[in-house]
């Protein structure tokens, strides 16, 4: 027994000057082989001795840029291409010395590639390119009836279809803006026509798509890498040393490959690589095989804990705003008029409006769902108050109660139903709402329906969207059970029509 | 007692009380009376502060009413209005002991006075534990008063107290405010448009119109002696009905 005791702390003692206080935080894009390379990236720091975090799917390029750049996040996979054509194309660079030391300007640096370039390609469906001829992008021109479908970076990247278009002298005038996913559905359902592809995409097979040869060269080369903060070097050199392993070890098949296992086998992103890892790189994972109760109750846990703390929040601000509005007919109109204006940003833009001030993760996802759970409770409150007949309030006062007495016994208690109304609405908001948080890295339900989206895994978003509704609607039952036991019977009797 | 010195008071454009001096008599019942506009009901509103005049000064004790004391005077203020102004979410007793159990009263002395009153306007305890929803019209006028009267005001405010009533709950109710009020020998200040009501319950009347005062004194002083063509339609225009249907029955 003693001995035992005796190993355990000697292993704990041994294991413990590795770990560094700070995990290493990985990042990822929101599609399938940027997730798979984050994975690998924490297994292979994991296998160097660090504590690692995947913060996986956080969005596009621009969140995953800022967040490197703001030390939100340590390393994310990115490409050459992005790098020269979008982030610095302001900067003219030409070769990837000057890449570097672009990079190194902005504390940051980047691992050598990883072996496959994963360049834009245009992919229309085999029976149409036997029908119209389709060969190369060139042949585009001929057809300017043909419908196009582009992802939304791409739709706008300089390096997207606005420089493919003028490089080509393209016709087509009927072009989509979509989600990158759901073109390939779109393309197979014969709605579009032609959309991009990425060269190392699982679904090109899949699918059966004819990629159109860039015979005038358009699209430059998207090599993969990692990128990450030069002050990673110095915290976790071995961390760095182990990234760098994975230079040169993925071709383009073989990124195809792990690509099509997880989207179109539904392998688990983390198994995967991980098997990639021990079989070509000899580095061995303990990969935690998290069965779906345990995600489920971490989903659970993580959506909770936003919507209780921002709603709660919101109702300890909106109420004394809403007894405000009601007091100061002019302050009144400026905050209905503030509180309305934030409920008009799309919420999506709300929680990307907020990563420049919180980063990402739980607290500017709490902070969105904050400020958008303020008006319906401010404007029920704000009318609860102000419908409360005159007599009443007169007879308050003419009895001699000061004004914060007449607050707290006649007014608020008269308007509780009112306000109970504006805090189930803004939760039954706040609940749905919530699921986008996944997009900034907060998780919650929102995070199995990003990855049935990017799966086209109608199962998975299922697990996500059912207990999401499920958990608006107990909300809702909480309040409904909340009014029958704070609003008094004088109050509930009129409701039901007795006397 | 209460005094009102030159007191004015206008709604925007329109002026709802010419500058006006009234000194009510203390311990004596004084009632309002004129017809809807005239000015009685911002007359009674001015006094329980709560539109403040635009001119002129309205005094207590001798002391003038301002926000700074507003809140201590209406504590001995009581005030009634037409429909009772209770507190829906609150029971009988709750809304009749609200202000004394701010002002910290004991439960002994707090049930004590609530049954005293009870008693005095004859609303069975039965009723403590109601809420107003539950009681007929005449119940919430008893428990208004009741309310108005729990911390005993020296003076009684009282804003068609029993306009909404109909007409057989309105002459019992009558006939037990004019007891209730010899019995307390206040000061009251009511307002109504009821001449007969009027007479039934002051000692004093004060007729008014278009925001002045026509005349003052008692029932048979406003008879015999007019001071206005108005004031004889105003009596007339009362009684007329009653004599019509008396030769009728004869």
């Amino acid at each position: 027994m003693r001995g035992w005791l005796a190993a355990l702390l000697l292993l704990a003692a041994s294991a413990a000057p590795a770990q560094d206080a700070a995990p290493v935080r990985i990042g990822s894009k929101k599609f399938t082989e940027s997730v798979v390379l984050g994975e690998m990236a924490r297994l292979l720091v994991e296998a160097a001795g660090h504590d690692a975090v995947h913060r996986r799917e956080l969005g596009g390029t621009r969140v995953l840029w800022s967040a490197l750049r703001a030390g939100e996040i340590d390393v994310y996979p990115e490409y050459t291409g992005t790098l020269l054509q979008e982030i610095l194309v302001r900067e003219r660079i030409r070769d990837r010395a000057a890449l570097a030391r672009a990079l190194a300007r902005r504390g940051l640096r980047m691992t050598a590639p990883l072996g496959f370039n994963n360049t834009y390609a245009i992919g229309v469906r085999a029976q149409t390119a036997e029908r119209l001829g389709l060969r190369t992008i060139s042949d585009l021109r001929g057809h300017p009836d043909l419908v196009l479908g582009f992802g939304n970076e791409f739709m706008n990247r300089a390096d997207g279809w606005p420089g493919l278009r003028r490089h080509y002298g393209l016709p087509q005038t009927d072009v989509r803006g979509l989600d990158h996913d759901l073109a390939y559905r779109g393309l197979a359902a014969g709605a579009l026509d032609a959309i991009d592809v990425y060269a190392t995409d699982a679904e090109i097979a899949y699918y059966g798509l004819r990629v159109l040869e860039d015979d005038r060269d358009f699209f430059p080369a998207y090599h993969a890498v990692l990128l990450y903060r030069a002050d990673l070097a110095a915290r976790a050199p071995a961390a760095v040393a182990m990234l760098e392993r994975l230079a040169g070890r993925l071709d383009e098949d073989t990124m195809a490959r792990l690509n099509a296992r997880v989207k179109l086998e539904r392998e688990r992103d983390t198994e995967v690589a991980a098997a990639f890892l021990e079989r070509h790189l000899r580095v061995e994972s303990e990969v935690v095989a998290r069965d779906a109760w345990t995600r489920f109750w971490r989903h659970t846990r993580e959506h909770l804990a936003l919507v209780a703390v921002s709603l709660s929040a919101a109702i300890a601000l909106a109420i004394p705003l809403g007894v405000l509005a009601a007091q100061y007919p002019r302050a009144g109109q400026l905050i209905l008029g503030a509180t309305g204006i934030v409920q008009t940003i799309p919420s999506l833009a709300l929680f990307v409006f907020m990563i420049p001030l919180l980063g990402i993760g739980g607290p500017p996802a709490v902070a969105a769902l904050f400020l958008y759970s303020l008006l319906p409770i401010v404007r029920n409150t704000y009318a609860g108050l102000t419908d409360i007949a005159a007599p009443i309030r007169e007879s308050a006062a003419a009895l001699g109660l000061p004004r914060a007495a007449r607050l707290r016994l006649i007014e608020l208690p008269l308007a509780g139903r009112a306000i109970l109304a504006g805090i189930k609405t803004s939760a039954v908001i706040n609940v749905g709402t919530a699921t986008l948080a996944a997009l900034i890295g907060a998780g919650g339900y929102g995070q199995p329906i990003l990855t049935g989206i990017r799966l086209d895994d109608l199962g998975l978003i299922l697990q996500g969207a059912v207990p999401a509704a499920v958990l608006a609607l107990l909300v809702q039952g909480l309040f409904e059970l909340a009014e029958r036991l704070l609003v008094p019977r004088g109050l509930r009797i009129r409701a039901t029509g007795a006397r | 007692m209460i005094e009102l010195i030159d007191v004015a008071k206008r709604y925007g454009a329109t002026p709802a009380l010419a500058p006006t001096t009234l000194v009510p008599a203390r311990a004596r019942t004084t009632v309002l009376v004129g017809p809807s506009g005239c000015g009685k009901s911002t007359l009674l509103r001015l006094v329980a502060g709560l539109i403040a005049p635009d001119r002129g000064e309205i005094r207590f004790d001798g002391e003038p009413l301002g926000p700074h004391n507003l809140d201590r005077l209406r504590v001995r203020m009581g005030y009634v209005i037409q429909e009772g102004g209770l507190f829906p979410h609150m029971t009988v007793a709750a809304n009749v002991t609200l202000m004394a159990r701010h002002l910290g009263w004991e439960r002994a002395r707090l049930e004590a006075r609530l049954r005293e009153l009870a008693h005095l306007v004859r609303l069975p305890e039965s009723m403590f534990g109601r809420y107003p929803i539950e009681l007929s019209g005449g119940q919430r006028q008893r428990v208004s008063l009741m309310r108005a009267l729990m911390l005993d005001p020296a003076l009684l405010l009282l804003d068609e107290p029993l306009g909404a009533l109909d007409p057989m709950i309105r002459y019992e109710l009558q006939q037990e405010l004019r007891a209730i009020f010899a019995r307390l020998s206040k000061t009251v200040l009511l307002v109504t448009h009821d001449i007969a009501e009027a007479a039934w319950l002051g000692h004093t009347l004060v007729l008014m119109r278009e925001g002045r005062i026509v005349q003052r004194g008692t029932l048979e002083e406003l008879v015999r002696a007019p001071a206005d063509p108005f004031v004889e339609r105003f009596i007339s225009a009362q009684r007329a009905p009653m004599e019509r249907l008396r030769r009728v029955l004869a």
